[in-house]
């Protein structure tokens, strides 16, 4: 199976004021795969992929330690651009945000933030990845409406298109699916899927099955340490950890 | 308790009626057209025209949240969205500092500062000659007056965005300044607009350090450089000789309560968008 | 993923965050600076005019003309006057909001309704309720008073103090109230021994700001309170204020006497300085204490 690596984390740590939330955590994330962090809940995960995408720097008293390479370069290095680096990935929050705007709006927010695009042009992107998300057809008769107004499964399917207008390389989903009905829930894990085609994705969850269902890679998290990764398949089946076995069979969570 | 507690609300209708009692009898003497929208007065004729002062306020007012708005705003921004804690740390005492600090004091300091600044700098920089005591100093010290108003109910409305909200714009590659002006102004839009307009409100009745720089000539000011006379000062300054000359306190009582009404209607139109944004927000 | 155009377009978007991060710190320095020159302004002109009789005696005859003589009428009387008005504003406005509280539902539409009254209170200009007062002295058959200005201060004052201290109570935790209930403890015994007694430094921070803000007005008590040389002896004398005799000073001809208005608002500044220093403390000490 050759696999290249997109996201190379490096001995990264992360403190908050003095507490130290991440030690020395290094993994390399496979390029377009699903990689799945798993572990109990408060131990660092959500931490870890806001660190991919430099969402900590506007926390107050935060400090970053080790490196991130993504694609090579190192987006904690002072001369990377902030918003290239962001712009690189797309993420998908636990309960969607969606923007104080119409549903067209949200989605041409990144593509026009970035570029200079014509009306006719933004169009057809938005159309398009509406598509992608799977909400197309519910909303194309609407979308001059705020977004507000949609069901909290149509606003995260929302957040996914508009992650996704500004083409990114990298998808991070942070318990994408943990404030969504069953049905919603199902939908965005198919849409997940289907998107490792043309981006690495990385997911955090809380949820067991739903990691078996979707990963390729696991990474098990726990009180900040990163305990074992490898191939999903490898990990479930034969966990090399006792830790990770006694999370696995619910001893720990 | 429960009647003491009934108290707040009745309170506000019996000053509005109290102030309109004693402004009956000019009410019902002198037409509605000549004390609103005349410019004579002239106590000792029975002149009451008030619309100089009306104006005056209006000028006054004007000028102050041209100038209070843009920094307040641009100041409320930095605390909430760029500052580091030590600073909003800081800063906080003073601006409270500022909301306390008298009346009288902002007076002092404006003939001490501002209208000589007006009268020997400003103006001459536009070519007109002033002596200082003008709309604009007025506008001046108010609009420093009611920057606290302003900034303090900003920072509120702000705070009361939910930080993911921001969070999300900036994952999509927005600057700081972009995810403020998209996500931050967008939202507290309402929020703004009800600290502005508790600004104005406050702007409105100010009276000793208003009048104490703003020359009290009793004509419609022409310029910012004309001096004026906005209606608390009208009722300050001429509180002494209101017994003695015929309908003069009741023109004073009028004066009061058109101040009251439409400082009221300001204040409840500004409460109220807050009360709907505090409830979306929750 | 960059070409070429983008690059540029980014270029202009970081120049409008450096554009408007300097208009921002600008803005800031504006505010910090303006107190900075209101502080300064006036007690580097107030200090060289002051000197102990300025606080120790009362004007002698001619002191608006130049002759000597101090302001101790004011001092004193705006001490009074203040105390005075507090001291009623309390009186309503402690009951009001430990019923809002305590007894009431802190939803309910009574609670709701009062303290949007409050609020509409609370920007009603001084000089209304200067009016006003003036018409309620007019109404009882008052002169220029102490009383009438205590009246007039007072109601200023209610709204202020109520807001305060509503705040601070209402951040009691309903736990807090149900365990008193489950003791034993009538609402009216809750009110005053548990709540009074948890938020008492917030309270006396809601007093002092109220206190300061009364000591320092002067469109209240324009109408009210008169102005004398004399410290009043009793409630139905005139009282001279602080304020007041800052404006009065300013308004003569004469430098000496002008000189002397600085330094009185320099002692004015001074003096709402320290309450607003020992409310911030109080506030301080508060946030330690509570239990949450």
């Amino acid at each position: 199976m050759e696999t290249r690596t997109h996201i190379s984390v490096q001995d990264l740590s992360v403190y908050f004021d003095e507490l130290r939330v991440l030690t020395d955590i290094s993994i390399d994330i496979p390029d377009h795969k699903i990689t799945v962090i798993i572990g109990p809940s408060g131990c660092g995960k959500t931490t870890l992929l806001k660190s991919l995408n430099r969402l900590l720097d506007p926390l107050d008293g935060v400090r970053v330690g080790g490196r991130v390479l993504v694609d090579g370069i190192d987006i904690y290095d002072p001369r990377t651009e902030v918003t290239e680096v962001r712009k690189k990935m797309g993420l998908l929050s636990q309960r969607p945000q969606v923007l104080p705007m119409s549903i067209y709006d949200n989605v041409a927010y990144g593509p026009r933030i970035h570029n200079h695009i014509d009306k006719k042009r933004l169009g057809e992107i938005v159309e398009h990845y509406l598509h992608m998300a799977g909400l197309w057809e519910e909303v194309k008769d609407r979308l001059g409406e705020p977004a507000s107004r949609l069901s909290v499964g149509q606003q995260q399917r929302l957040c996914l298109a508009r992650g996704l207008a500004v083409g990114p390389e990298i998808i991070l989903g942070d318990e994408p699916t943990s404030a969504l009905d069953p049905q919603s829930s199902q939908n965005v894990e198919r849409r997940l899927i289907e998107l490792k085609e043309e981006y690495t994705v990385i997911v955090v969850t809380h949820i067991l099955r739903q990691a078996k269902r979707i990963a390729d890679y696991i990474a098990f998290l726990y009180l900040g340490e990163l305990v074992e990764h490898g191939p999903a398949a490898e990990v479930f089946a034969n966990p090399k950890n006792p830790r990770t076995r006694a999370y696995l069979t619910g001893e720990i969570s | 308790m429960l009647v003491l507690t009934a108290v707040p609300t009745f309170l506000v209708l019996l000053i509005l009626i109290g102030l309109f009692i004693r402004a009956r009898p000019i009410l019902a003497q002198k037409p509605f057209f000549s004390l609103f929208f005349s410019s004579a007065w002239s106590p000792l004729k029975g002149d009451f025209g008030l619309l100089p002062f009306i104006m005056g306020t209006l000028w006054v007012t004007f000028v102050s949240l041209v100038l209070a708005v843009p920094i307040s705003l641009l100041t409320a921004v930095y605390l909430s969205e760029y500052a580091p804690l030590s600073v909003r740390e800081f800063t906080k005492p003073i601006i409270d500092l500022l909301a306390g600090l008298p009346s009288v004091i902002y007076g002092v300091w404006g003939v001490l500062l501002v209208v000589p600044l007006v009268g020997r700098v400003i103006a001459p920089l536009f070519g007109v000659t002033s002596s200082g005591y003008t709309i604009l100093a007025g506008g001046i010290v108010l609009a420093i007056m009611i920057f606290p108003t302003i900034i303090s109910v900003s920072l509120e409305v702000f705070s009361s965005i939910p930080y993911p909200m921001r969070e999300a714009s900036l994952s999509l590659g927005a600057t700081k300044w972009e995810t403020v002006h998209h996500v931050v102004l967008k939202k507290g839009l309402q929020g703004i607009i009800a600290a502005i307009v508790l600004g104005l409100s406050r702007a409105f009745g100010e009276t000793m350090a208003v009048l104490m720089v703003v020359g009290n000539i009793p004509r419609l000011p022409g310029s910012v450089f004309d001096g004026g006379y906005p209606l608390p000062a009208l009722i300050a300054n001429n509180y002494g000789e209101m017994m003695s000359v015929p309908l003069y306190d009741a023109a004073l009582m009028l004066a009061a309560a058109v101040l009251l009404l439409v400082v009221l209607f300001f204040n409840v139109l500004a409460r109220l968008i807050l009360v709907r944004v505090e409830r979306r927000a929750a | 993923m960059s070409h070429p155009s983008s690059l540029h377009w980014l270029r202009r978007r970081k120049l409008k965050e450096g554009i408007f991060r300097v208009l921002m710190a600008a803005s800031v320095l504006v505010v910090i600076g303006c107190l900075a020159l209101i502080m300064g302004t006036i007690i580097w002109k107030g200090l060289p005019a002051m000197n102990l009789s300025m606080i120790t005696q009362t004007p002698k005859g001619g002191y608006y003309l130049g002759r000597e003589g101090g302001i101790l009428n004011a001092i004193v009387g705006s001490l009074y006057l203040a105390s005075g008005a507090t001291v009623l504003a309390i009186l309503f406005s402690l009951p009001v909001v430990l019923y809002i509280n305590v007894y009431a539902q802190k939803r309910s539409r009574l609670a709701s309704l009062t303290r949007f009254s409050l609020d509409v209170l609370w920007g009603i200009p001084s000089i209304v309720y200067g009016a006003f007062g003036f018409i309620i002295m007019i109404f009882f058959g008052l002169r220029s008073s102490l009383l009438a200005g205590i009246l007039a201060v007072g109601l200023l004052e209610f709204p202020i103090m109520s807001r305060a201290a509503d705040e601070v109570i209402r951040m009691v935790p309903n736990e807090l109230l149900e365990a008193s209930y489950s003791l034993g403890a009538t609402r009216l015994e809750t009110a005053l021994k548990v709540v009074v007694r948890q938020c008492l430094p917030g309270l006396l921070t809601a007093v002092l700001i109220a206190f300061g803000r009364g000591i320092g007005d002067a469109a209240s008590v324009l109408f009210t309170a008169g102005f004398t040389d004399r410290i009043p002896t009793s409630l139905f004398q005139p009282a001279a204020t602080l304020p007041l005799a800052i404006f009065f000073q300013l308004g003569t001809p004469f430098p000496e006497v002008q000189q002397r208005a600085y330094a009185s608002a320099a002692i004015l500044t001074v003096l709402i300085l320290v309450i607003s220093l020992l409310a911030r403390g109080l506030g301080k000490r508060y946030t330690r204490h509570i239990i949450k």
